[in-house]
């Protein structure tokens, strides 16, 4: 099978070939001094010279995490009416809120390469750039937010920890603030499938049908197999990748299933047990066609999903106009007063 | 499609009296009243702060990397303005 | 014995909070740009806070043990004592910050003179809420004042947005139960001092005082406009079809 299409379905991962040049041309590029910085561990700073492909790599993978930030709002937006207590309502309103607040610090971070947030937003848009195929999935129940929050928050974790390290200042700087916040999402999350496992028996079936359904794609958020992932080995070299996708899944696995005993609740692979010889456990094939058919588009929120962040983008033009145009009204009568 | 993005502004945080002010991020507002807001809602809502500056990334004037050498090598070898330059007897103190 | 003046007082202040706290939860993820977004959701929750800590003060008022959710989720419409400015549907910018001008700075003269009262629950929880609402009556200026003197379309659609809000004004400064006169800020007397704050915003927006007349109140009396049903309906469904449970 190959994955050569497979791009941005994880965030903080990148799998994709690169987007064609976003300006100018390439300058000459001092290739030592860029090797010698990655092999200090130094980071590497906005105005640095760096080689094109990476800067190109890094705009790609960095834009795509930004869209599935802000997608990411969606699914879980979609019970903040709905919450079951005020309690609830809070937290989820400052959860959501946050998802937006790290998109925007992860825009910013690819602006220092010098793109426009406005052009990624429009590559989003246009279906040019994507963002993490977990996100299309639907909400069905309360316990969604739940599974949402320990699985998909977790698996995003265990990725981003290692981004933090990341070879491209800003984005490390970005992924220390979004993982210092993204601590209370996965524990929120947990804390609700906990309240419902030990709720009544309505309850505990919400919560285990949510992780029935959230368990395998949440797998799939950390990418193709290693054999079948082609950019890995590059980002490895440069610094932006840590661990494979392979290691990253093994961890999630690893760090997941005595949580899940924790909360009562099972996940649905009948191959999961304990490995001693390995000392991790072993988990079933997962089944990458399906992911396959959401990427390509049909997965079940594919279209709800654009519909809705390109309303709002449209629905918001006026305003923004309208800002400027105060903006610029303001700055002429301030100059003309001076 | 592609609109002209709010400009770009930079912020800074004092997270409490007697620090500095310190580059916490950027984000993008019409003018600077409501980049000094935005910055509020986006870079203090967990009590990060007490003080915000916002400037425009455009009125940055920075140094660049290509005149890293000429800017910052000369004062490697100055190492006479760190005091453990000098030796100073023992016991003296306050020194 | 329960002081139902009081009782009821405290339910209003309670629900103008939530419900408007709902209806701006709305906006999360749908605002014209993402730091509005992350303004907007800062916003709802002041509200919800507010309305919160309103809601536990309205249990203990009433003496039979409902918490806040019982309250939030456990009455119908008819029982519900917020104004009919909150409750209407909120989708457009220029409604939502029209609406935040006017309900954020009623709110503003309402806690600052409530921070007050001889009640002392009340006298604190508006202490805390006056300087959340200082922000809220900042931000709705701002905008006003760039959708007002913004684009022609935006100064139109601000106008529009402004007029359809205004019946729903006079509403707010319903006179105050005359048991309650001496303990706590009576919104009747409110009403030159937050129109005089909403003039000053108006005009500098260029934009016009709206000419209309006021709506029929009864948002206190528990007699809303159909838009709350609904949406409490979507509220308070899924905690219903639980009874009992915890969350
Ligand atoms: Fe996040
Ligand atoms: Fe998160």
């Amino acid at each position: 099978m190959s994955y050569h299409w497979y791009r941005g379905h994880v965030y903080g991962n990148d799998f994709g070939t690169d987007a064609p040049a976003q300006d100018g041309q390439a300058p000459a590029h001092d290739e030592q001094a860029f090797a010698a910085l990655l092999a200090d561990e130094d980071r590497i700073e906005p105005r640095d010279d760096m080689p094109e492909a990476y800067r190109k790599s890094l705009i790609r993978q960095i834009a795509q995490h930004a869209h599935s930030e802000i997608i990411g709002m969606q699914p879980e937006g979609n019970w903040i009416s709905r919450a079951p207590s005020l309690r609830r309502k809070a937290i989820l309103m400052a959860k959501v809120q946050d998802e937006a607040g790290h998109g925007l610090y992860l825009y910013a971070a690819a602006e220092t390469l010098g793109v426009d947030r406005a052009d990624l937003v429009d590559q989003l848009h246009s279906g040019r750039q994507k963002y993490s195929s977990i996100f299309n999935y639907p909400t069905l129940t309360w316990a969604d937010v739940g599974a949402i929050g320990w699985l998909v928050d977790g698996a995003a974790i265990t990725n981003q920890v290692p981004l933090c390290r990341c070879s491209y200042g800003p984005y490390a700087r970005a992924m220390v603030r979004v993982c210092k916040e993204e601590s209370f999402h996965q524990r929120q999350g947990f804390e609700i499938l906990h309240t419902l496992s030990h709720g009544t028996t309505g309850q505990k079936a919400m919560a285990q049908d949510a992780v029935n359904r959230y368990w395998w794609p949440s797998l799939m958020m950390f990418g193709p197999p290693d054999d079948d992932s082609p950019n890995s080995a590059r980002s490895m070299a440069w610094g932006i990748k840590r661990f494979s996708n392979d290691e990253l899944r093994q961890r999630f696995v690893d760090m997941t299933v005595p949580q899940s005993e924790a909360l009562g609740l099972t996940l649905p692979d009948p191959d999961l047990r304990w490995n001693d010889e390995r000392g991790h456990y072993d988990y079933g094939d997962i089944d990458f066609t399906e992911l396959f058919e959401v990427i390509k588009g049909n997965g079940p929120c594919n279209a709800e999903r654009m519909a809705h962040k390109r309303g709002a983008h449209e629905a918001g033009a006026w305003v923004r106009e309208a800002a400027d145009a105060y903006a610029d009204k303001h700055a002429r009568r301030t100059e003309g007063a001076a | 499609m592609s609109t002209r993005d709010w400009p770009l502004w930079e912020v800074f945080v004092r997270a409490r009296r007697g620090l500095s002010h310190v580059h916490a991020g950027s984000l993008h507002a019409p003018d600077a009243e409501m980049a000094l807001r935005n910055a509020r809602d986006l870079y203090t809502r967990r009590g990060e702060g007490v003080s915000l500056w916002v400037v425009k990334a455009s009125d940055i004037e920075a140094s660049t990397p290509d005149e890293r050498d000429p800017f910052f090598d000369p004062a490697a070898d100055k190492i006479y303005r760190h005091p453990t330059f000098y030796d100073v007897p023992e016991g003296v103190e306050h020194l | 014995m329960t002081d139902r003046p009081l009782l009821d007082y405290t339910l209003g202040l309670a629900d103008d909070a939530l419900v408007s706290a709902q209806r701006m939860g709305w906006w999360i993820s749908r605002a014209p740009e993402l730091e509005e977004d992350v303004a907007l959701a800062n916003i709802g929750l002041d509200q919800l806070g507010q309305a919160r800590t309103l809601l536990t003060y309205a249990g203990e008022l009433e003496q039979e043990g409902r918490t806040e959710d019982d309250l939030a989720y456990l009455r119908d419409d008819r029982e519900f004592r917020n104004v009919k400015l909150v409750e209407r549907p909120m989708t457009d910018f220029g409604v939502a910050m029209a609406r935040l001008l006017l309900f954020s700075t009623y709110q503003l003269h309402l806690y600052r003179a409530l921070s007050a009262s001889s009640d002392a629950t009340l006298s604190g929880i508006a202490a805390k809420a006056v300087k959340e609402v200082t922000y809220h009556v900042d931000h709705a200026t701002h905008w006003v004042l760039r959708l007002g003197d913004g684009t022609a379309g935006s100064h139109a659609r601000m106008q529009v947005a402004l007029d359809a809000e205004w019946p729903y004004v006079d509403e707010l400064f319903t006179p105050l139960d005359p048991t309650l006169t001496r303990l706590v800020a009576d919104p009747s007397a409110l009403r030159d001092p937050v129109l005089t704050d909403v003039r000053r915003v108006v005009a500098e927006a260029t934009l016009a005082m709206p000419e209309v007349a006021p709506a029929l109140g009864g948002g206190r009396q528990g007699l809303h406009t159909e838009h709350l049903g609904h949406l409490l309906a979507e509220m308070q469904h899924l905690h219903r079809s639980h009874p009992g449970a915890t969350w």
